[in-house]
């Protein structure tokens, strides 16, 4: 809360000149030191502990039963809500914590070590549901809307569909409007949390008010109009009840406990006053608040690589072949030094990331590759971490293979990581040619 | 006729910065201490002192236990435990400093820290009715500074509690003791020392809003000088060695051969 007070304060020229300076911060020397990368707060030192000691008493010992049931534990979800961390950023005021983005990030990483199904829920919900609300929500909605999925209701983020899941403004989910209400035609694919959520954004193409000054049969809008392309996509929030239909829940590889589902919209209603940010907006929405979210996946695949190592290490100072821990190997050693190198970057980046944004810096060359490492980094350690326990870490019952599963989404959801090299490249472009 | 108002109740609950209980201890290479460049936290023992004393106001009510606060004696770090008892319910907190370098303070130093800082405390609205706090501190398992702090006061005791119930009236509590036999209980009149046992309760997480409004929670500072009392150390700690490597057991094959062993081992009489 001081930071953010700090910053408002702040001319946003001295916010640049001071590059990684943390105004507020007790571990920082002196105002205008640079600090390194590892440095964080009190609270946010605070939180990591807490959560860190949450997730491993109460969903450590649910992390296997939620995986073979495919099913999120509803105790689990409601520990999230008890401990403060469906509400990460959101202020006060809405029934939130008033933390900073890399508080967020901190505790999905830390949710991720112990289980990546329960920290995607929490990310998504944090920041991609919560932010895209109070970034783009106008007052009427931040108040009725952040509460509720601080205090108790899920959210969903609802882009992709059968059709387009790179190309995501190409959906073809249509929405007309009818009086005061929005009528909503189509479906969703892949859509996280949608099982247990009540509160989805919706993304669909909606038409645009044509002026009123031609009786010709074209202007007669109560047409779909995909042909406007992105310009005519809309934010819609919708509950539930509202006729939201959840359909195929996916049988997946990893993060099993995650819900995904496809979910069809059927003339579903929702009021005018719950389009978010203005019509035609979502697309320039979706980009944003995907940037960020890139973060929040860099800091789940980050937890989900230091969680496997450390579940497989120190099985390889217990385990003697040969008359010694099999850990004191030189082999072993220099790919247990290696993992660990892998792993530190992943944490700089995605740190180093999430203070950028923070600052108001631009972070979407750091993001995209925060995320694309940091998912390449959790296949290999707990590919790793696999061979390293040997036979038993070929079992279900350590609990080792599992993270090797759920490492795979990572280089998938959120931005494939050939579209992270491409966005990388674009910058590398505009600089060098 | 004034009915006689029931002051309300102080709790100070001292907490200790310990090893981690989840950190390999290893004995340093001069065999004089362990290693202490590892993992610390708040003595788990403590850490239940403080979730009884935030549940024995949640139970009662803040119409009966007026306020919590928390105290450490060490170096500059010790106040990230002050933060957690902040974050988890404590009103208040107070760091005695110590410097850097200064060996771990004996519980007898500790006790008598914390009767100067009773007496300061006064008689008035301040008065300091229970101190609840960790039976033993998992790094030395010496286990004696409540029972010190209660005779340095002449306080009422109650050690390894399990149980302890408020009965604001009389101005008593009845807690119930682990002993070997069983459960032991005992009514003391306030105020009183209980000192906190692995059953007692479940402490509690630091939710994010609580870590938030701990921020704003005050800790106060005071220096040995402040509070005049004597640091040195009584014991000096001669040596300290990793007990002897466990050997492998062998197996009998029968009763007598079991008899004849223990005969032996001079376990057995002969």
């Amino acid at each position: 809360m001081l930071r953010l007070a700090a910053r408002s304060a702040k001319p946003l020229t001295a916010l640049r000149s001071a590059s990684r300076t943390f105004a507020t911060s007790r571990c920082v020397r002196s105002e205008r030191s640079p600090a390194s990368l590892d440095t964080f707060t009190e609270e946010e030192q605070l939180l990591r502990e807490s959560v860190r000691r949450f997730a491993v008493d109460v969903v450590g010992p649910k992390v296997r039963e939620m995986d073979e049931n495919e099913m999120m534990d509803p105790s689990v979800i409601k520990g999230l809500y008890e401990q403060g961390l469906m509400g990460i950023e959101t202020s006060a005021d809405h029934g939130g914590a008033e933390c900073s983005f890399t508080s967020a990030i901190i505790a999905i990483e830390e949710l991720a070590k112990v289980d990546p199904s329960v920290s995607v829920l929490c990310d998504v919900h944090n920041t991609l549901v919560n932010t895209v609300i109070r970034k783009y929500g106008n007052k009427e909605q931040q108040d009725k809307w952040l509460p509720l999925l601080a205090e108790s209701k899920l959210g969903s983020f609802c882009l992709s569909e059968p059709a387009s899941g790179s190309d995501a403004f190409a959906l073809q989910t249509r929405a007309k409007k009818e009086g005061s209400h929005w009528i909503l035609n189509g479906s969703k694919m892949w859509i996280t949390n949608s099982y247990e959520a009540e509160i989805f954004l919706i993304f669909a193409n909606a038409s645009f008010r044509c002026p009123m000054f031609s009786v010709s049969m074209l202007t007669i809008l109560q047409q779909i109009d995909p042909s406007k392309g992105y310009k005519g996509i809309t934010c819609f929030i919708a509950t539930k009840d509202m006729g939201v239909q959840i359909a195929k829940k996916e049988e997946k590889l990893g993060i099993r406990a995650s819900s995904t589902c496809t979910i069809n919209f059927d003339d579903l209603k929702i009021p005018e006053e719950n389009v978010l940010g203005g019509e035609g907006k979502g697309y320039k929405i979706a980009i944003e608040i995907l940037n960020e979210g890139r973060i929040g996946i860099a800091a789940q695949m980050l937890g989900l690589a230091q969680g496997a190592f450390d579940k497989a290490v120190p099985y390889t100072f217990e385990r003697k072949q040969f008359g010694q821990p099999i850990g004191t190997f030189q082999g072993m050693q220099f790919q247990m030094a290696q993992a660990a190198i892998d792993i530190e970057t992943a944490r700089l980046l995605t740190y180093n990331a999430a203070r950028r944004k923070e600052e108001g810096l631009p972070f979407t060359k750091e993001a995209a590759m925060a995320k694309y490492w940091s998912s390449v980094v959790a296949q290999r350690v707990s590919g790793q971490a696999i061979e390293w326990a040997g036979g038993v870490g070929f079992t279900r019952e350590t609990g080792i293979e599992k993270f090797w599963r759920d490492s795979k989404i990572g280089a998938i959801y959120e931005g494939t990581s050939n579209i992270q090299l491409q966005t990388i490249a674009k910058f590398i472009q505009k600089e060098y040619s | 006729m004034r009915p006689s108002a029931a002051r309300l109740l102080n709790i100070l609950v001292p907490v200790k910065r310990a090893v981690d209980y989840s950190v390999k201890i290893r004995v340093n290479p001069q065999q004089t201490g362990i290693d202490t460049n590892v993992k610390h936290s708040m003595n788990p023992f403590d850490e239940i002192a403080v979730e009884e004393a935030i549940r024995l106001r949640e139970s009662l009510g803040a119409s009966v236990i007026k306020s919590i606060k928390a105290v450490t004696i060490g170096p500059p770090k010790s106040v990230d435990i002050l933060r957690t008892a902040l974050a988890v319910g404590a009103d208040s907190a107070v760091h005695v400093a110590l410097p850097e370098s200064a060996p771990s303070p004996e519980p007898l130093a500790v006790a008598k820290t914390l009767q100067a800082l009773i007496k300061k405390a006064g008689d008035g609205e301040s008065k300091v009715d229970m101190v609840i706090l960790g039976k033993q501190a998992i790094d030395d398992d010496l286990g004696v500074t409540g029972q010190m702090l209660a005779g340095l006061l002449g306080w009422s005791q109650a050690t390894f509690a399990s149980k302890v119930e408020v009965d604001e009236a009389k101005g008593e509590v009845v807690v119930t003791r682990e002993i070997d036999g069983g459960g032991e209980e005992v009514r003391c009149k306030l105020p009183v020392v209980i000192t906190t046992d692995l059953r007692l309760n479940e402490p509690r997480y630091a939710s994010l809003p609580n870590i938030m409004k701990a921020k704003k929670k005050p800790v106060e500072k005071f220096s040995p000088e402040d509070l005049g009392v004597d640091y040195t150390p009584q014991l000096e700690t001669l040596k300290v060695t990793e007990p002897p490597k466990r050997v492998g057991g062998g197996k009998v094959a029968s009763v007598e051969e079991l008899v004849a062993k223990l005969k032996e081992a001079g376990v057995a009489a002969a």
